[in-house]
């Protein structure tokens, strides 16, 4: 693999630029390192960090751009009459990329010869049956066309491996030369290093920021895209989502209502469960409980939130979901007709966000000063009226964050709707209905094998925006009003 | 002054001794809240033994397999008499035939069987006997013993799934050879053995239950691991050093700090469109590979690396700083050489329990592509490790739990198991890495 032989051949430079740098550095002082500014390591780091870093990122801008280039040339070479015949710019580029990939495989088994990979022509082949001969199977003839596009694209990506090897190389070497001529005794070597350690320590930093604009972006252009092929309004009002499989021509609806319903309701009734339960577990273990129990029960109940949503989603599924059935299902109320309803994904996320309450709520609590207690206790109240008149209200703010926290938990959850709620999106009350959820439909949107440039495929992108708007609200909402109502106990 | 207290309304009072209606209610209501919690955390545990008893109930029974174990002689006559027929396989399965009807005639045990039974059992043992024969022709003559699979439906009739009064009879199995299981189990050919290809194997096609490893998939885990450790643990700590010891107070830094707290709570799936919209369809990653698997979850890991090693970073007292300084070293130095050393176990405690959770994400697996790609194959070596399509165990769980067949339930259940078992050795490790070198200061 020549990246790896090239990421290697840099690091070797590298390390061969510290030691000459180091050396240099040491000559110039007469091999007295008291003359030196800094000390001797920080001479050949400096060398090595000139001749890492720019190629490094060289490399990588150069990874990223280099496909973009080679597709746009390609597609440009193509008769414009071929991409009208009713299928779009990608079907085509995919057509020439897996003939290229064929053509990579013949030669690299030693099939063929890496000239007639490039001189095979349609007319005296059957491109689809020599490459078939050789085990690389494709799934129709092969056009003139193609096939030169597929030769042009090999070569083009050849050339470009070719030049980003020499063009780093030649990099690497500038940077560790320019580093080199400047190890002398009086060059402030430590500094330098220690600016460029500073730098790289900022750039880790901003790749928080990083993350979120690419997260921003991925999810904007697409839901840009998707509002083009189908008109917002209907989407965010629509009641309706029936996404057809058919792919292009069946009419869609994808009105998002159902499933924001399906989102809240099982998020709803999760809150239900995690909350009293929550909540009282953290006053009981904060307020009661001897420090002998509390150091048993509170890891016991943390458990639950290490445990894998994957783990809860099968419980859901499959025990849970069977249970249900067996209490409320046709054989003794009729309620319930299939295992997978708002009731088991909802009863089954309130088990997870327990102890979300618990810790954030027993934090709250611990932070109320035990100077109100002990006010409290020395007018008579009894340790539960201190707990409901004092303790709770000034700890609400905190307890409200935390549960607004869990509800954005309980909205962004995957796994445990995906198994436990079932597919059908619909408007109803009943709780033991099957219900969807918007990360569930992002799943199902998302796997398989759809084609990126559809309504049905690119809905996802728009329900994903919801979702990351829906949850960082509820964030930043739940933040602002713990803020903005903490008292301030001093 | 008033003298609202001497107000005639007041309630008589009964003495110091004997409790009022009103004490007695509020103690009452008292002890109602206590209770109330006591519920709380009761309720609590009680889930928490209820998942576990479920995991380990229905997930067990993946780790053990049924067997047939039949020691019988196949004579050097037999040998050549049989390779010279025309069906070779189907005169061995005579000669296992034989072997298990005299075995049971032994011990006097009388069962009625023919070919199709022994086939619902085992499949066809004839090939499985031949090519031992052939490999080893010296046995020929001595008593051989053979361990062959059974079909999953007698798994499921020996640990209790199928019962004699819900099997509807079929080209799987019939009522009538549950009679000829249990004449087998009584003459202990038939037996439970450990599942070794369970652990080892890989996954196996939709109808073959019996055949599903999560050996492939482990190794993908592993893999996308790795990215996470190489990448997050840099990354996540060089982000830490700068925000916690050289951050000015300034708009750019606390952008980068309200992001980190937002990201932290930014749903999985988000990251998986993330993962699909860049690492995929931008920079033309392979589908399925743990290297995009890797790249998404260290997205997701370094918020929570970030903080945890923030927090490690913050406890080492300003005095070792002060001491770095005061002998001459740089403020790079002073934390390089010493903050950051004596912060390590802290950050590596953090950085672990980052990857347990990585470990059991699944999500964002689910849009890169690691579901419905059929881990058959282990990776042939250790770059194309990272690059060769192949699942990792959460993926591989979801996978097996949305086949149509009811005998993969099981294997999503074992497969719990052992990426609990996962969890509970990488979070154990960071408990006893806190414990042994945190130090108080």
């Amino acid at each position: 693999m020549p990246l790896t032989w090239l990421i290697l051949l840099i690091l070797a430079i590298a390390f061969a630029g510290y030691v000459l740098g180091r050396r240099r550095a040491l000559n110039s002082a007469g091999g007295d390192r008291r003359v030196l500014h800094s000390l001797p390591s920080y001479y050949g780091a400096i060398v090595a960090m000139w001749a890492v870093v720019p190629a490094a990122g060289v490399l990588i801008i150069w990874l990223l751009v280099q496909p973009y280039i080679v597709n746009s040339s390609v597609l440009s070479t193509l008769p414009d009459t071929m991409v009208a015949e009713g299928s779009s710019f990608s079907l085509v580029m995919s057509d020439v990329r897996r003939v290229a990939d064929g053509l990579d495989v013949a030669v690299s088994t030693g099939a063929m010869s890496r000239e007639a990979a490039a001189s095979l022509s349609t007319e005296d082949t059957d491109v689809r049956e020599t490459l078939g001969d050789m085990g690389v199977a494709l799934g129709s003839a092969v056009s003139a066309e193609v096939l030169g596009a597929a030769q042009a694209y090999r070569a083009m990506n050849a050339t470009g491996a070719l030049m980003m090897a020499v063009v780093v190389l030649l990099i690497t070497l500038g940077g560790a030369g320019f580093a080199l001529s400047r190890s002398h005794a009086e060059f402030r070597a430590r500094n330098a290093v220690e600016r460029g350690v500073l730098a790289l320590l900022i750039a880790a930093a901003s790749l928080a920021v990083l993350t979120t604009i690419g997260i921003v972006f991925a999810l904007l252009f697409n839901t840009i895209e998707f509002f083009k092929l189908y008109p917002a309004a209907d989407f965010f009002f629509g009641t309706n989502w029936a996404p057809s499989f058919s792919g292009r021509g069946g009419a869609s609806d994808l009105g998002i209502l159902p499933l924001l319903w399906g989102t809240f309701y099982i998020s709803l009734i999760a809150l239900l469960v995690a909350v009293p339960i929550g909540l009282f577990a953290a006053i009981y273990l904060s307020e009661y409980a001897s420090p002998r129990l509390r150091s048993i029960a509170k890891p016991l109940i943390e458990i639950l939130a290490g445990i894998p949503t994957i783990v809860y989603g099968l419980f859901a599924l499959l025990t849970v979901g069977p249970l249900l059935v067996t209490m409320f299902g046709k054989d003794t109320l009729g309620w319930m007709s299939g295992g997978t309803a708002v009731m088991t994904a909802g009863l089954v996320m309130g088990i997870m966000l327990i102890p979300f309450v618990s810790s954030l709520s027993d934090d709250i609590i611990n932070a109320v000063p035990q100077a109100m207690r002990d006010g409290s206790y020395g007018l008579g109240a009894t340790q539960s009226e201190t707990i409901r008149h004092v303790i709770l209200p000034a700890a609400l703010p905190g307890i409200v964050g935390a549960i607004l926290l869990a509800a954005s938990r309980a909205i962004g959850e995957t796994m445990i709707v995906v198994l436990g709620a079932g597919a059908a999106a619909r408007l109803s009350l009943n709780p033991f209905e099957a219900m969807t959820t918007i990360t569930a439909k992002i799943v199902s949107q998302l796997t398989g094998d759809a084609d990126f440039a559809s309504p049905e495929a690119l809905v996802a992108f728009a329900l994903g925006m919801t979702l990351f708007v829906l949850t960082l609200g509820l964030n930043v909402f739940a933040l602002y009003i713990v803020r903005k109502y903490r008292e301030q106990y001093d | 002054m008033t003298d609202a207290s001497l107000s005639p309304a007041a309630a008589p009072r009964a003495g110091l001794i004997a409790t009022d209606a009103r004490t007695r209610k509020r103690n009452a209501a008292e002890k109602r809240f206590r209770a109330y919690g006591i519920c709380a955390i009761g309720v609590g545990l009680l889930f928490l033994v209820f998942l576990f008893t479920s995991i380990l109930r229905s997930g067990l029974p993946a780790f053990t397999q049924t067997v047939i174990d039949i020691e019988f002689t196949v004579t050097q006559e037999q040998f050549d008499t049989a390779e010279g027929k025309m069906l070779k396989t189907k005169e061995y399965e005579k000669l296992f035939i034989a072997a298990l009807e005299g075995q049971l005639q032994e011990r006097g045990l009388e069962v009625a069987f023919d070919g199709k039974a022994i086939q619902r059992l085992v499949g066809k043992p004839g090939g499985t006997i031949r090519s031992y024969l052939q490999a080893n022709p010296d046995r020929l003559g001595a008593p051989i013993s053979f361990e062959l699979a059974a079909a999953s439906r007698v798994d499921g009739y020996l640990n209790g799934r199928i019962t004699r009064d819900s099997l509807v009879d079929s080209r799987f199995l019939q009522a009538s050879d549950l009679d000829l299981i249990d004449a087998l189990q009584q003459a202990d050919i038939i037996k439970g053995a450990f599942n070794w290809n369970f652990i080892t194997g890989t996954d196996s096609g939709v109808d073959n239950p019996g055949g599903a490893g999560l050996g492939a998939s482990v190794i993908g885990s592993f893999f996308m691991m790795l990215v996470v450790l190489f990448l997050s643990l840099p990354i996540g700590v060089a982000a830490s050093i700068y925000l916690e010891e050289f951050a000015p107070k300034n708009r750019w830094t606390d952008l980068i700090e309200v992001n980190i707290s937002n990201l932290a709570a930014v749903p999985s799936i988000v990251f998986g469109i993330l993962g699909l919209a860049v690492f995929i369809q931008f920079a033309g990653l392979p589908q399925s590979a743990p290297l995009v698997g890797g790249l998404v979850l260290t997205l997701m890991t370094l918020p929570t690396i970030i903080i945890s090693t923030r927090a490690s970073l913050a406890a080492v007292p300003p005095s070792i700083r002060d001491a770095a300084l005061g002998v001459g070293a740089s403020k790079m130095q002073s934390v390089f050489h010493h903050v950051l050393p004596l912060a390590m176990p802290g950050i590596l405690t953090g950085t672990i329990i980052g990857l347990a959770q990585a470990l059991g994400e699944t999500a964002p697996l689910l849009l890169i592509g690691m579901v419905g790609f059929v881990a058959r194959e282990y990776p042939e070596g250790f770059l194309s490790g990272f690059t060769d399509a192949n699942s990792a165990m959460p993926a591989q769980i979801y996978t097996w739990a949305s086949r149509a067949d009811p005998g993969f339930y099981e294997k999503a259940w074992g497969g719990i198991i052992i990426l609990l078992l996962f969890l509970i050795t990488m979070n154990a490790i960071a408990v006893v890495l806190r414990r042994r070198f945190e130090r108080r200061w």
